[in-house]
C-alpha cells in the first residue's frame, strides 16, 4: 500500500506522550517513527538500551510503552531481545504464544556504535528475527555530550574539548551501517526525518517484516548536544542528506540501494555551520579542517555511488 | 524408579537439564562448564528436548538473552564458570532485581588473575551479593538433585528469585562417580510448567520491566529483594521434603556430620566436605570429638541453622577455598562469624585452602582440625587468618 502521511500520522500512538524526552529530541521522533510501521494488529517486544530513551520513558512506577518493553543494561539490548524473540520462537511452538509478535531494540549510538557493538553484532551474525534500530545522534548524550566513535572528526563534545591544543574529536566516525552490512543480514538501512517520513517509515517497514535480522541506522539529532535550535531539526536533517553527511540507502540481500541522490551536493559548510559543536571551524584559520571534511564526506560517498552501482 | 548411572558431575546436571527441558538456553562455552552447553546443543540437534539454543557470543550476552528470554515468560537455563561469570556480573544484580527466576549452572573455577582453570569458589562467592540464590553441592548426585530443585525453588511465587547451582570444577564436574536418577516423568511432574504472573509474552496485557528507578522507590525495590530471599528459605525446605519423598534423599540448608556431640567443628562447602567426611571419620577412630558443617544453602545464609549446629563448641574452623582480599578473612568466615557473635563462646578460626585447584587431602582437613585444637587450647585467636597447604 502506497505511503500516506496522513493517515500514518493518525494512528494509535505505541509510544505515549508526556515521556521526558527534551523537547525536539531525535530518539522519540525514531521511536514513533519505526514503531508506525508495525501493523496494528501485530504485537511487540521493545528493548531499550540505558540511555535517554530508557530513563525518559520508562520511570517506576510510568511507562511511555504501550508495547511490552523491557531495559536491561546499556551494552545488551540486542542480546536481550535476542533472547526475548528465543523464547517466542520455544513458547510459540508449545502453543502457549498464537498472536504476532516483532523484536526491536534501540540504542543510541553509545550503546551501538560503542559499549553495545559486540552484543549487536553477535545478534545479527545469530539471524535472531529482530529489528535493531540505532537512533545515531553522534555522542553519548545521556551522560553529558561526550564523544562516541559515532561522533564526527572535529566536533565538540565534552570528551573531545576543543581548545587552544585541540581542534575537537580527532578521529573519523566509524562507518557502523557498512560494518553491519557485512553481516550479510537480510536488511540494512540508513536513514533519517525527511520530507513526510517516506523514508523511514518504508524503511522500518521492510526492517519490520523481513524475516530474520535487520539493522536500522537513524541519524537522530540532538538539539542539546549538537547545539541549534530545537524547532530548527527539519532542516539540519535535511542538510545531513544534502551534503551527503549522511546519504540515505538500503542493503537488501546484498545489494545496495541509493534511497535519494541530491540534485546539487551542498558544501558541508552547510551542515556544519548552524550547528555550535562546529563553531570553532569557522573561525580565521581553521578552513583546512572543513577542507577535510568535505574530501572524507566526498570520498565516503564516492564509494557509496560505486557500491549501489550509481554514476560517480 | 531410580535408574543407576555412573556419570560426572557435568553429565548428570545436563541430564537434570534435558529432563527438566526448559524453553531456551543460552551459553558461552568456558573450561570447566563447556560440557553443558556441548550436552544442550547434542540434546536439541538430536530432537530429545524442544529447547530453544542460543549459542551467544559473550558471558555477558548469555546472561541478557537468559534476561530477555525468562522476562518473556520461557523458562531459561545458562551454565558458566570463574571469568564467564564475572562477565556476568552486572547482568547478575539486574535479573535478581527484575525478580527473574532463571537458573544457573555454575561450574566453580577460580577467578583469572593469574589465570588458572581449576577449582576454588572465587567465581560464585564474589557473586554472592547480587540477590541470587547460591545453592552447593558436594558430589554428583547432589549436582542433579539440587538442579531440579532449584527450578522450583526460584519460581515459587514468594521467591521469584534467580537460582545458582553450584558444584566444583574438574572435582565434581569431571570425575565420573555413581548416580541415581529419576525418571523423565517424575521431574517433569516435580517440575511443573512455568507460570509467571507478569511476562513479556503476554497477550492479555503488555508489560515495561527494567524500568529506572528513582529514590523514592529503589529502597523498597531491594528491601522486597531481601523478603523474597528470607522467603526461600522455607521454600528451600518445602522443595526438599518434596523431593525426599520422591527420591528418598533429603536435604536441607546445611547438613550436620557427626555434630551430636562434637566439641569442634569444621564449616566447609563443596566437593571438601567428602574428603572432610574422612577426616572425621579418621579422628572419630582417634577419640577426638570433632564434627562437620557442610553449607548446601550459601545465600540466603542459613544463620539460625549454623548457630544452632555450632553453639556449644569449644572451636570451629571454617574453610574458605576463596580469598576475599579484606585482610579479615574468606567470605564464609566473615559470616560465620558474624552469626555466631554474641551467641557462642566458640574460638572461631578462619582457614584458606585449595586455591586455583591446590589439593585437599585427609591429612590437610586433620591439619586444619590440629590447628583449632591449639588454638581452643592457648584460649585465645590470632589477628588475621590462616593459609592450608601453603608452599613456603
Amino acid at each position: 500500500m502506497a505511503y500516506n502521511f496522513k493517515q500514518e500520522m493518525n494512528k494509535p500512538e505505541r509510544l505515549a506522550g508526556g515521556h521526558r524526552l527534551c523537547a525536539g529530541c531525535g530518539a522519540g521522533i525514531a521511536v514513533r517513527g519505526v514503531l508506525r510501521a508495525l501493523k496494528p494488529e501485530d504485537k511487540a517486544v521493545i528493548c531499550s538500551a540505558t540511555g535517554c530513551l530508557e530513563v525518559s520513558t520508562c520511570l517506576y512506577p510510568y511507562t511511555a510503552w504501550n508495547d511490552s518493553f523491557i531495559h536491561s543494561a546499556f551494552e545488551n539490548s540486542a542480546a536481550t531481545v535476542s533472547g526475548s524473540e528465543a523464547a517466542y520462537i520455544a513458547l510459540k511452538k508449545k502453543g502457549k504464544v498464537n498472536g504476532t509478535y516483532k523484536f526491536i531494540a534501540f540504542g543510541g549510538d553509545g550503546g551501538t556504535y560503542d559499549i553495545g557493538f559486540q552484543s549487536l553484532s553477535g545478534a545479527m551474525e545469530r539471524g535472531h528475527d529482530m529489528v535493531y534500530v540505532c537512533y545515531d545522534n553522534g555522542a553519548y548524550m545521556n551522560t553529558g555530550i561526550q564523544r562516541s566513535s559515532g561522533t564526527p572528526k572535529y566536533a565538540e563534545t565534552t570528551t573531545s574539548a576543543v581548545g587552544k591544543c585541540s581542534p575537537g574529536k580527532k578521529q573519523i566516525r566509524k562507518d557502523l551501517t557498512e560494518v553491519i552490512a557485512s553481516h550479510h543480514i537480510p536488511y540494512v538501512a540508513q536513514t533519517t526525518f525527511i520530507g513526510n517520513f517516506k523514508d523511514l517509515h518504508e524503511k522500518a517497514e521492510k526492517a519490520l517484516y523481513t524475516p530474520g535480522a535487520a539493522f536500522l541506522n537513524i541519524l537522530a539529532p540532538c538539539p542539546r548536544g549538537w547545539r541549534y535550535n530545537a524547532e530548527d531539526m527539519m532542516t539540519i536533517t535535511k542538510l545531513a542528506v544534502e551534503t551527503c553527511y549522511w546519504p540515505l540507502y538500503e542493503v537488501i540481500d546484498g545489494e545496495y540501494k541509493l534511497s535519494y541522490r541530491p540534485k546539487v551536493k551542498q558544501p558541508i559548510e552547510n551542515f556544519l555551520k548552524p550547528q555550535g559543536r562546529f563553531k570553532h571551524l569557522f573561525k580565521k584559520g581553521n578552513e583546512e579542517l572543513i577542507a577535510e571534511i568535505q574530501a572524507d564526506v566526498d570520498k565516503r560517498w564516492e564509494e557509496l555511488l560505486k557500491l549501489c552501482g550509481e554514476e560517480v | 524408579m531410580a535408574i543407576r548411572e555412573r556419570l560426572s558431575g557435568n553429565e548428570a546436571v545436563s541430564i537434570a537439564i534435558r529432563q527438566v527441558n526448559p524453553d531456551v538456553m543460552a551459553a558461552f562455552p568456558i573450561t570447566p562448564s563447556t560440557e553443558i552447553p556441548q550436552f544442550i546443543s547434542q540434546y536439541v540437534a538430536n530432537g530429545t528436548i524442544d529447547t530453544e539454543f542460543v549459542a551467544v557470543e559473550s558471558e555477558h550476552s548469555a546472561m541478557s538473552a537468559c534476561m530477555g528470554s525468562q522476562a518473556a515468560g520461557a523458562r531459561t537455563v545458562t551454565a558458566t564458570s570463574s571469568c564467564g561469570l564475572a562477565l556476568m556480573w552486572e547482568m547478575l544484580y539486574v535479573v535478581a532485581s527484575a525478580r527473574l527466576p532463571l537458573t544457573l549452572c555454575c561450574i566453580n573455577r577460580a577467578l583469572t588473575g593469574p589465570i588458572n582453570i581449576n577449582n576454588d569458589h572465587s567465581d560464585s562467592m564474589g557473586a554472592r551479593d547480587a540477590g541470587w540464590i547460591q545453592i552447593y553441592a558436594e558430589n554428583a548426585q547432589e549436582a542433579y538433585d539440587n538442579y531440579i530443585q532449584c527450578v522450583r525453588i526460584g519460581e515459587h511465587k514468594d521467591v521469584q528469585l534467580p537460582v545458582m547451582a553450584c558444584q566444583d570444577g574438574f572435582i565434581t564436574s569431571h570425575a565420573v562417580e555413581n548416580i541415581l536418577l529419576l525418571e523423565d516423568a517424575e521431574v517433569k511432574a516435580f517440575v511443573g510448567e512455568y507460570e509467571p504472573e507478569k511476562y513479556l509474552l503476554n497477550e492479555k496485557e503488555a508489560v515495561s520491566m527494567g524500568p529506572y528507578d528513582i529514590a523514592n522507590y529503589y529502597m523498597e525495590h531491594k528491601y522486597q529483594q531481601k523478603v523474597a530471599l528470607d522467603n526461600a528459605k522455607q521454600v528451600i525446605y518445602d522443595v526438599a521434603a518434596e523431593f525426599e519423598k520422591m527420591s528418598g534423599r533429603k536435604y536441607g540448608m546445611i547438613e550436620e556430620y557427626m555434630m551430636e556431640d562434637a566439641e569442634y567443628a569444621m564449616v566447609i562447602i563443596g566437593s571438601s566436605a567428602g574428603t572432610a567426611k574422612d577426616a572425621v571419620d579418621k579422628m572419630r577412630a582417634e577419640g577426638k570429638k570433632v564434627g562437620l558443617v557442610k553449607v548446601r544453602v550459601y545465600r540466603p545464609f542459613p544463620e539460625e541453622e549454623m548457630v544452632k549446629a555450632l553453639s556449644g563448641m569449644k572451636g570451629v574452623v571454617v574453610m574458605d577455598k576463596a580469598e576475599g582480599y579484606s585482610a579479615l578473612g574468606g567470605p564464609l568466615g566473615a559470616d560465620v562469624k558474624a552469626a555466631l557473635f554474641g551467641r557462642t563462646n566458640a574460638v572461631v578460626l578462619n582457614i584458606v585452602y585449595g586455591l586455583g585447584g591446590r589439593d585437599v587431602r585427609v591429612e590437610s582437613i586433620e591439619e586444619a582440625y590440629g590447628r583449632l585444637f591449639a588454638a581452643v587450647e592457648a584460649g585465645s585467636v590470632p589477628f588475621g587468618y590462616d593459609y592450608l597447604g601453603l608452599r613456603k
